[in-house]
């Protein structure tokens, strides 16, 4: 599963951050797109698998699902687009074409405020 | 303390997607990223689409598969190239691993790569190995309802083939339900029914195939 791989790279990733800062890394958020998607649960366990024996131990990663958008054809409108029902709120036509789907994204991370003194792994 | 970001977090994987996908661009070579759950076809397809277009289209493969080189010998065999990427276990193929493969490969001589992706619906979809398009394969004894259970990966796809159409008087696949499922996640993308075996609608693959490859080398 490819949380896995995602997990790994958002550890590796927080920790240099962790180390140029030397400061212990406490929460994340990341957000992911409908297609490029995370399931939640699924990664917390592949993060907590990644992160252990690591300064990312014990961090709280805060997920945000960012909808997926879609222009219709018919009418212009711009719409959070929903397979569940496929057609243009507006209009009610199924002729659209998708904007690119949000990547995964580490947006920010929040570390302890005091110096660790090089104590960062 | 929070410090703002905003950066990928697959950008390893990227870097080498963009480094792969620059050496493709500049040889004017066009790489086929096949994915599709195993057992679709993949290996036939390629063989037969590689016997046929001898002459015409000069072909090499990157086969991925979790152990054996069984593949890459079936392609091999066809006296085209192919280098085997056992993943020991990984479900899909990474673009660092395609960097490493195409370095075997005798790209001067070479029109198409196809990079044929671990057997799996799921996470091949999540990594960019740098190709200049996809190909997903749904097969028909998989169902015909795929489209709509796995929308990631038809949704990034640039042409999708349905496989095994030789079986459809044995096996109930609702065609129109594929290809409507296949409209609402990938407005863009070309579908063609067709038989490796048979060699029934290979035609149309086959034009597409051409096409792009002569697009890619403007």
């Amino acid at each position: 599963m490819h949380e896995t791989a995602v997990a790994q790279g958002l550890v590796q990733a927080i920790l240099e951050h962790a180390r140029k800062l030397d400061r212990r890394p406490l929460n994340a958020k990341i957000s992911c797109g409908q297609f490029n998607t995370l399931n939640d649960e699924i990664f917390q366990f592949a993060f907590a698998a990644a992160a252990e024996e690591t300064a990312c131990s014990n961090m709280r990663i805060d997920i945000v699902h960012i909808p997926l958008r879609a222009a219709c054809s018919a009418c212009s409108d711009v719409f959070d687009f929903s397979l569940q029902n496929p057609l243009c709120p507006k209009c009610g036509a199924d002729d659209y074409h998708f904007q690119p789907d949000a990547p995964i994204i580490l947006e920010e991370i929040e570390f302890e405020d005091k110096n660790n003194r090089g104590i960062v792994e | 303390m929070k410090i703002t970001l905003g950066t990928k977090i697959l950008g390893k994987n990227e870097q080498f997607a963009l480094q792969n996908r620059r050496l493709f661009r500049g040889r004017g070579i066009l790489c086929l990223n096949v994915i599709s759950s195993p057992g679709s076809g993949k290996t036939t397809l390629l063989a037969r689409t590689i016997e046929d277009l001898k002459g015409k289209l000069r072909c090499g493969v990157i086969e991925g598969d979790i152990k054996t080189d069984l593949d890459a010998q079936r392609i091999r065999a066809t006296g085209a190239p192919a280098v085997q990427i056992e993943t020991e276990g990984a479900c899909h193929l990474s673009a660092q691993q395609v960097s490493g493969a195409l370095s075997e490969l005798p790209l001067d001589s070479l029109d198409v790569v196809f990079i044929e992706n671990v057997g799996n619906l799921v996470c091949p979809s999540a990594f960019d190995l740098g190709e200049g398009a996809r190909a997903v394969l749904l097969s028909v004894p998989e169902g015909d309802d795929k489209p709509a259970k796995y929308p990631a990966t038809f949704a990034g796809a640039s042409v999708v083939l349905i496989n095994k159409i030789d079986l459809l008087e044995h096996i109930s696949f609702d065609i129109d339900r594929a290809l409507k499922d296949l409209r609402c996640v990938n407005p863009d993308a070309s579908a063609f029914q067709v038989s490796a075996i048979s060699g029934d609608g290979m035609r149309t693959w086959y034009d597409w195939l051409i096409a792009r490859r002569d697009a890619t080398k403007k």
